[in-house]
């Protein structure tokens, strides 16, 4: 029929030759979407065919489009110092990340076998302290964590759940195994990226998301919406919902409005709720209006003036008497901290064998706890082959990269960990796996991780979104992805299998998949 | 709704709408200026004075030029009440209760944020630059997105009162300040310099085709009138008092308060006066004295809105 068709797009589309990215090097490093002769690996060739047959510079110019949409609709970091308030948008990746309906099954059956463990450990470990009567988890570890919160000692959330909303750090080696680099259950961010980069995805590649059969993420506002509904104290009928926010000036302050716009609940900040006899209420035009169930986006030192830091203005007065009362749900639960100190961390493929009585499905990173003697020792002797990590620290900081660090950097890392070995681990220096990025005009390998959203209602119900953040580091050879630290974001394609719903190609797919 | 994000609505609203009217003060007067190449009178002083805040000015500027009085209303970013200050708090405002605003009305205000801080000022001394009469249409596309993306609930009615009272002082400052400094005396009526004022000072409030429609002929009790009183143009002071009313009645009426607060009894008192004052009184008793009687009682309305909702003291 239409003979005119442009060379590029019949070749494509007839059987022609396999697709490959021109003058991309994957340098020897495991590809996310190629293979090691370059050759697209089958669940991208859609997109290599279609990155192939865009006219010079589209991709950046589509790259820059992107940036433009997200910096109109105000999804940018304030930076502070500067105090005409000058912005920036989340560094963000136009090439998106894919992922295999397979290793997908794996890595979903793998993050709810872990958030089952961890949710068992967060009972115990509150209550009867059993995995540390075995022996399996020192007590002394636990003890001593600062995000062992003494104060939640005998309490039991409705449900028996404690962490509800979780987003779990993966990380990819150069044989291509999927490893848990750390478990986040305190309030991880990330989730409205995922949302927003999926949306300017859409409306800048519509054509691949169909041959992609890529699997929607609309539908998690709704999810964390029923959770958060469903965790409310058993005697509520229809609970209110709000989301608890540090203020307009924490730097993850458009996630939290964005979730409570997306839900139609309430953002409060500490000094619109006000506790009165245990009950909970927020100040509202017309009055005091009970509270039922708070996701609360404040770190637990901040919640509670009265039970934990004195000093704090974010929280409320008497929240963690309302909440021992059980006249309120926090999501998560305060004391949740515990289970992702780094430490404590290396302990998760046991609590999985103890209280599940199953093989982990996701390995830890192999990781050296310094409080140990002979690890201690070891990690002392191989400074310049690992990674030295601070168990209470986050978001990048306190972390020595050993192979690139300098004697003097090693030396007063050394000294540190003899301090106080308790709050260091190491682990080996992994090759993170690469995703081709947009450099200048061309495509370049970089450095991604992964970070999946979990949410929990009850024990055995747990629902793992199909996809999450990819966080790229965006500086040449780094792999420090943390956006903290100049790290951007790609969208994540899982693909469909056979049956499974996908995203739609026009607007929003809102509907909920069926079950 | 809770009463700090109320407050913050009201706010931004306010802080929008007065970044939008100091716009359109400075677009007239750039148009007046082309008109008027003989300078009869200065038309840049009597902006500072619109302001208030004239010992401000004369500290840091010296006399009012064109150039100066531009940068000191639109762009100074020291000065707490240009339009770029106006538009970057009205901005943090929506930032701070953006869940409670639809998608779109956020992005309008930021888009307009935006459009004004990246403006280069010394281009827009140029009274032909269209400057201005795009920070209009981003203003009225703002309110047009508000009205036509948000739910008519207590939100709006909130953000409503805010653009009106700031409105309706706006207005009422448009019409003392500006007619008054630039003819002083009634004796000088009629003359054609004087139907050029009354042309611009409809402009000021985009209601010089209304005007036309209804009166034709230019008159000094007809235009005052107008400004005061229309019943239905929106940015006569009647009509922006009659709106706050209204929606106050709704929030009340949501509320279920058995009394009504203090900014109802203000508001209704306010516009009971209004319907019973008619335009020869206003100028017999001086016109001056008549609209800072009004701005005082606006600014009670205001304060009154505090004490209702915003930061009520709260028992179980």
């Amino acid at each position: 029929m239409q003979k005119q068709t442009s060379g590029s797009l019949s070749q494509v589309q007839s059987a022609g030759p396999i697709p490959t990215l021109p003058d991309y090097q994957s340098d020897g490093f495991f590809d996310e979407l190629v293979d090691q002769n370059n050759l697209a690996r089958p669940d991208a060739e859609a997109l290599v065919s279609l990155f192939n047959r865009l006219p010079p510079k589209e991709l950046l110019r589509r790259q820059h489009a992107i940036e433009q949409a997200l910096y109109r609709m105000g999804i940018t970091f304030t930076v502070y110092s500067d105090k005409s308030g000058t912005e920036k948008i989340m560094p963000f990746d136009v090439v998106p990340r894919i992922v295999s309906a397979i290793l997908w099954k794996h890595i979903d059956a793998g993050l709810r076998q872990r958030i089952r463990a961890l949710n068992r450990f967060l009972c115990d470990v509150y209550n009867e302290r059993e995995i540390i009567q075995e022996g399996i988890v020192p007590a002394e570890l636990v003890d001593t964590a600062p995000a062992y919160l003494k104060e939640c000692r005998g309490l039991k959330p409705f449900n028996d759940v404690w962490c509800h909303i979780t987003g779990t750090d993966l990380v990819r080696d150069n044989s291509g195994t999927v490893y848990v680099l750390e478990d986040n259950l305190r309030c991880p961010s990330g989730v409205s990226y995922v949302l927003q980069n999926r949306h300017v995805m859409k409306r800048n590649f519509p054509q691949v998301f169909g041959a992609s059969r890529v699997r929607p993420v609309t539908d998690y506002t709704s999810r964390l919406f029923q959770l958060l509904r469903d965790v409310a104290p058993p005697h509520v009928s229809d609970p209110t919902v709000v989301v608890l926010t540090p203020g307009v000036f924490n730097s993850a302050y458009y996630e939290h409005s964005f979730l409570a716009q997306k839900m139609g609940v309430q953002l409060v900040e500490g000094r619109d709720l006000v506790v009165e006899s245990d009950l909970v209420y927020m100040k509202t035009t017309r009055g005091l209006q009970r509270v039922d169930v708070i996701y609360r986006r404040i770190d637990d030192a901040f919640l509670d003036p009265k039970t934990f830091r004195k000093d704090s203005v974010l929280g409320v007065a008497g929240l963690m008497d309302a909440y021992r009362a059980g006249n309120v749900t926090l999501a998560n639960a305060p004391g949740t901290g515990i289970a992702d100190d780094k430490v404590i961390y290396a302990f998760v493929p046991d609590m999985i064998k103890y209280y599940l009585d199953e093989e982990p499905i996701l390995p830890n990173v192999p990781t050296y706890v310094c409080q140990k003697d002979e690890d201690r020792e070891y990690v002392l002797a191989h400074m310049d082959e690992l990674v030295i990590k601070a168990a209470g620290e986050s978001g990048g900081y306190g972390i020595l990269i050993g192979p690139q660090a300098t004697q003097e950097e090693r030396d007063a890392f050394a000294k540190k960990i003899n301090e106080d070995p308790r709050n260091w681990i190491a682990q080996p220096t992994l090759q993170l796996s690469r995703a081709p990025t947009v450099v200048d005009d061309h495509l370049e390998g970089r450095h991604v991780d992964l970070r999946p959203y979990i949410l929990c209602s009850r024990p055995d119900d747990v629902w793992v979104l199909p996809g999450g953040l990819t966080r790229v580091a965006l500086r040449k050879g780094s792999l420090v992805v943390n956006s903290s630290q100049g790290g951007g974001s790609k969208d994540t394609w899982v693909v469909a299998e056979q049956g499974q719903a996908i995203a739609s190609v026009h607007g929003d797919d809102t509907d909920p998949p069926e079950h | 709704m809770l009463s700090r994000v109320a407050e913050s609505i009201y706010w931004m609203s306010r802080q929008a709408e007065r970044a939008e009217n100091l716009a359109r003060f400075i677009e007239v007067t750039l148009h007046m200026t082309l008109d008027q190449p003989e300078y009869l009178v200065d038309p840049w002083e009597p902006l500072v004075q619109v302001t208030g805040d004239n010992e401000w000015f004369k500290k840091k500027y010296g006399k009012a030029t064109c150039q100066n009085v531009v940068q000191f209303l639109a762009f100074d970013g020291e000065y707490h009440s240009s339009m770029l200050t106006c538009l970057r708090a009205s901005r943090e405002n929506a930032r701070s209760v953006r869940e409670a605003l639809s998608t779109e009305a956020f992005e309008q205000l930021n888009n307009f944020y935006h459009f004004v801080r990246d403006s280069s000022p010394p281009q827009l001394t140029d009274p032909t630059a269209d400057f201005f009469d795009q920070v209009r249409d981003y203003a009225l596309m703002w309110t047009g997105v508000l009205d036509s993306t948000m739910a008519h609930n207590t939100a709006w009615h909130f953000m409503n009162i805010g653009r009106l009272l700031e409105r309706a002082d706006k207005t009422s400052r448009i019409l003392d300040v500006k007619y008054f400094n630039l003819l002083p005396r009634v004796e000088d009526v009629g003359t054609a310099v004087d139907d050029l004022q009354w042309s611009t000072l409809l402009l000021a409030i985009s209601g010089f085709e209304a005007y036309r429609r209804e009166h034709q002929l230019m008159d000094i009790e007809k235009i005052v009138a107008f400004f005061l009183f229309h019943r239905t143009f929106p940015r006569s002071i009647y009509s922006c008092i009659a709106g706050v009313d209204r929606s106050l009645r709704e929030i009340e009426s949501e509320s279920e308060s058995e009394l009504p607060g203090q900014a109802r009894q203000r508001i209704a008192a306010l516009r009971h006066r209004l319907e019973n004052t008619n335009v020869k009184e206003v100028i017999a008793g001086g016109m001056h004295q008549f609209i800072d009687r009004l701005q005082v009682e606006l600014n009670a309305v205001g304060d009154s809105l505090g004490q209702d909702y915003f930061y009520a003291t709260y028992s179980a």
